[in-house]
C-alpha cells in the first residue's frame, strides 16, 4: 500500500519535527498568521540561521510552506498537513474550521430542500 | 466534497482577528444559516459542546445570547447585539461572559462569487491584550489537549501500524 506508507512516512516526519520545543513554538506562532524567518527568530535566544534550520525541518515535514512575496519569503502553516497529524495546536482555528465544515453540511441540506 | 480552507490572520501587536472562508453555496443560504437560530445551533461552536440559544433577535439593535454546555455541566455563555443585519453585511458585538467587558466588534461580509460565497469576518478587540487572551485561551487548551492525544497516538503504535 504505497499510499499508506506515504501517510506513515509523513506522520513520522511530522511527529519528529514537532518533538522539538522551538519548532512547536514556531508552529504556535504561525497559527496566528504567516511570518518571515526574521520575525520568527525574534522571541528566541538563538540565531536566525538556527531558526531557519528549524523552518527547513518543518518544511520537509510538510507542516509549513514558504512563498515569495517581493523581498519577503513568509512561512505559512499548512492547515491540511497539520490537521492530518492529529489536529493539535490551534483550537481557535480548528474550532472555526470544524464549525465551518458543519456549516458546509447545513448548506448542503438547504440546497437539497430547494 | 472537498473542503475549503479557513484562513485566519491575527497579526502580532494588533487587536484584530480576520477569518476568510468560502462556501460552495449561494449567498442567501449562507445568510440564512447564519441568522436562523435553529440552523445556527447546528454548526456554531465546538462540536463536543451542546449549544442552546437563549435569545436571537436578528435585526438592527436586536440582542442575542447563547450558552454552550460541556459534558461535565460547565457552561460558556456569549452575548451581543446585532448592529447591522443585511445579506451582504452583518455587524455585531460579541462578548464571552467569562471575560466580561472584553467586547469585540465583528464585521462579516458575504460576497457572491459566481453562485458561491466568500465570507470575510473581522473582529476588533478592545486591546491587543484582549485579542491575545482570546487566542491564547483556545491555544493553550489545544496544545495540552493535542500533546495528550499525540502521546496516546504514539503510545498506541497507531503511527507505525496503521490507524
Amino acid at each position: 500500500m504505497a499510499r499508506a506508507h506515504e501517510d506513515h512516512d509523513r506522520l513520522d516526519r511530522a511527529f519528529a519535527a514537532l518533538a522539538d520545543p522551538v519548532r512547536r513554538a514556531i508552529i504556535a506562532r504561525l497559527s496566528t498568521g504567516p511570518a518571515t524567518v526574521n520575525e520568527l527568530a525574534e522571541p528566541f535566544p538563538i540565531t536566525v540561521q538556527a531558526v531557519s534550520q528549524h523552518v527547513r525541518v518543518l518544511e520537509q515535514a510538510g507542516l509549513v510552506t514558504r512563498t515569495r512575496e517581493a523581498q519577503r519569503r513568509p512561512v505559512h502553516l499548512d492547515p491540511a498537513a497539520l490537521e492530518a497529524v492529529t489536529g493539535w495546536i490551534d483550537t481557535y482555528r480548528l474550532q472555526a474550521e470544524r464549525s465551518y465544515r458543519r456549516l458546509d453540511a447545513v448548506l448542503e441540506t438547504l440546497k437539497e430542500e430547494r | 466534497m472537498s473542503t475549503n480552507p479557513t484562513h485566519i490572520t491575527a497579526p502580532d501587536g494588533t487587536p484584530f482577528i480576520e477569518i476568510v472562508r468560502e462556501f460552495d453555496a449561494p449567498r442567501n443560504l449562507v445568510f440564512r444559516a447564519s441568522t436562523d437560530p435553529d440552523l445556527v445551533t447546528r454548526w456554531l461552536g465546538p462540536r463536543e459542546l451542546e449549544m442552546r440559544v437563549v435569545e436571537f433577535d436578528v435585526r438592527d439593535g436586536g440582542r442575542y445570547r447563547y450558552v454552550h454546555t460541556a459534558a461535565d455541566g460547565s457552561t460558556y455563555a456569549f452575548r451581543g447585539v446585532f448592529h447591522t443585519v443585511t445579506e451582504p453585511l452583518i455587524i455585531q458585538t460579541f462578548e464571552f461572559e467569562g471575560a466580561p467587558g472584553s467586547v469585540s466588534l465583528e464585521t462579516r461580509t458575504l460576497q457572491d462569487i459566481g453562485g458561491r460565497t466568500r465570507m470575510q469576518q473581522s473582529a476588533v478587540f478592545p486591546s491587543v491584550a484582549a485579542r491575545d487572551h482570546a487566542l491564547a485561551a483556545g491555544m493553550e487548551h489545544g496544545i495540552n489537549d493535542s500533546m495528550d492525544r499525540l502521546a496516546e497516538l504514539l503510545g498506541s503504535g497507531a503511527v507505525r501500524n496503521g490507524r
